[in-house]
């Protein structure tokens, strides 16, 4: 019980903690998140050909993903 | 004749189309850019060639909504080391894929649903699927989810008996987060259930008897239950150019275990070219049922493969891409011509080439591991507006 009283004391804290971050990049220090050379899938089309191709080969799948970070990169 | 039709190719093919679609989709709460491209993909290695054209084209509506179509055809030529294994002849067939999304903007959330069908002689499919992704934390991380839910109905040429069905499940989560002025990292994970028919009807397992190869069908379990991570970096560099990476991994129900490491350069060399270099190496265990080929003994066990897709092997690919740019002041904005180019090796450590010559030149069971090359071209043409 002392644990889990313990385990739940250092939850809360970290969870006290995490509300006091604040963003530490602002959106105009985002130019350069921004720039198209920083996209993984610039191209759609392109891009998920290549995947295609890759997976028709492999065993893995999924995953692949999305972009994103509110920088508005896309 | 279609004896040894790659079928599992076509089913993985269509599988990942449907993730992507809406993944690119879900870039970040804002609406997709309004363009549209028409490609020209080539697939030639390993005695395939996969050929055809792809029309992507997106339009948005009012800042909120959006809309993209895709048609895609893939014009297929196979002699594979499946067909020349089996004796049979090359193959030539066609698949149809067309899909439909619709994207709603509405403040810093995105929702996406899309559907897409895929149709050829002796297997179709179908999935709907549904994406949501929501800013926050000062517009520095995006949390995207997703589900998936897909149904083809498998046939097999010269056999109007056979009919089968595949329900595919897709559950999906990321996040992609900003950690400093020039990083950025995502973090994706997806579980995906297959129940149904899941073996190729058009393959064979090889059950070596000591003097000769008896071939018999392949069974393999009616479910698959897949997972996978993979964690993506971005870092801008000094100049304007960028370095990417893209770390992955998978494990699945079937005892196949895989990694793979990408890395990607992107120099803007100026207003007009975009050039791109980059490298992958992949690797993966044996699925636990998979055998070059089986004993007498061995050949009995419940569930038997020899799909060289679920083979131990590794590849290695380099990629190279450029792009030259106009621009407009017009009701089109920019064009680009692009070029994509991806070489692939294949080696293979426990499929071999088993033909009738090379059972004949090294004696049965010591036939060569497979290799092969390939590549994996795209030439398109892309307007802004």
């Amino acid at each position: 019980m002392k644990k889990i009283i313990t385990l739940l004391f250092i939850l809360q804290l970290l969870a006290l903690s995490a509300c006091s971050v604040k963003p530490w990049v602002k959106p105009y220090h985002r130019a350069k998140l921004a720039n198209e050379v920083m996209q993984y899938d610039r191209d759609p089309i392109s891009d998920g050909y290549i995947h295609h191709v890759r997976q028709a080969r492999e065993s893995a799948r999924g995953a692949e993903g999305a972009g994103g970070g509110g920088c508005g990169c896309n | 004749m279609v004896a040894t039709k790659n079928i599992s190719f076509i089913y993985r093919y269509f599988s990942l189309t449907l993730l992507l679609s809406a993944s690119n989709l879900l870039y970040a709460v804002v609406l997709p850019e309004e363009r549209a491209d028409a490609m020209y993909h080539r697939y030639d290695g390993g005695g395939m060639v996969i050929d055809g054209p792809s029309i992507l084209v997106r339009k948005n509506i009012a800042e909120k909504y959006s809309i993209a179509a895709n048609y895609y055809i893939d014009s297929v030529s196979s002699a594979s080391i499946d067909v020349l294994t089996s004796g049979a002849s090359e193959y030539t067939e066609e698949r149809i894929e067309s899909s439909l999304d619709f994207t709603y903007l509405e403040d810093k959330s995105l929702i996406n649903i899309g559907y897409t069908t895929s149709q050829e002689n002796d297997y179709e499919a179908s999935s709907f699927r549904i994406d949501f992704s929501q800013d926050f934390f000062g517009d520095m991380s995006t949390l995207s989810m997703g589900f998936s839910q897909g149904n083809d109905d498998i046939t097999q040429t010269d056999n109007e008996n056979f009919s089968e069905k595949l329900e595919r499940r897709h559950y999906r989560i990321g996040l992609a987060q900003i950690l400093t002025r020039h990083l950025i990292a995502n973090i994706n994970y997806e579980s995906i259930i297959d129940e149904g028919y899941l073996q190729n009807p058009y393959r064979f397992i090889l059950v070596n008897t000591g003097t000769a190869y008896n071939v018999e069908a392949e069974r393999y379990p009616n479910t698959r239950n897949s997972d996978a991570v993979s964690l993506k970096l971005s870092y801008h560099l000094p100049w304007s150019a960028a370095i990417k990476s893209r770390l992955g991994y998978f494990t699945d129900s079937w005892g196949i275990k895989s990694q793979s490491i990408e890395l990607d350069y992107s120099q803007q060399l100026n207003k007009r070219w975009l050039v791109d270099l980059r490298i992958r190496q992949y690797q993966q265990g044996e699925a636990d049922f998979y055998a070059n080929a089986f004993d007498i003994d061995s050949a009995l066990q419940t569930f038997v493969g020899r799909d060289k897709e679920l083979s131990e092997y590794s590849s290695f690919s380099v990629g190279l891409g450029a792009s030259y740019e106009w621009t407009f002041n017009h009701r089109i904005e920019k064009a680009r011509v692009n070029f994509q180019v991806d070489y692939m090796l294949f080696d293979y450590d426990n499929f071999h080439e088993v033909t009738s010559e090379t059972t004949a030149s090294f004696g049965i069971g010591n036939e060569p591991l497979y290799s092969f090359n390939a590549y994996a071209l795209r030439l398109f043409f892309s307007i802004w507006y």
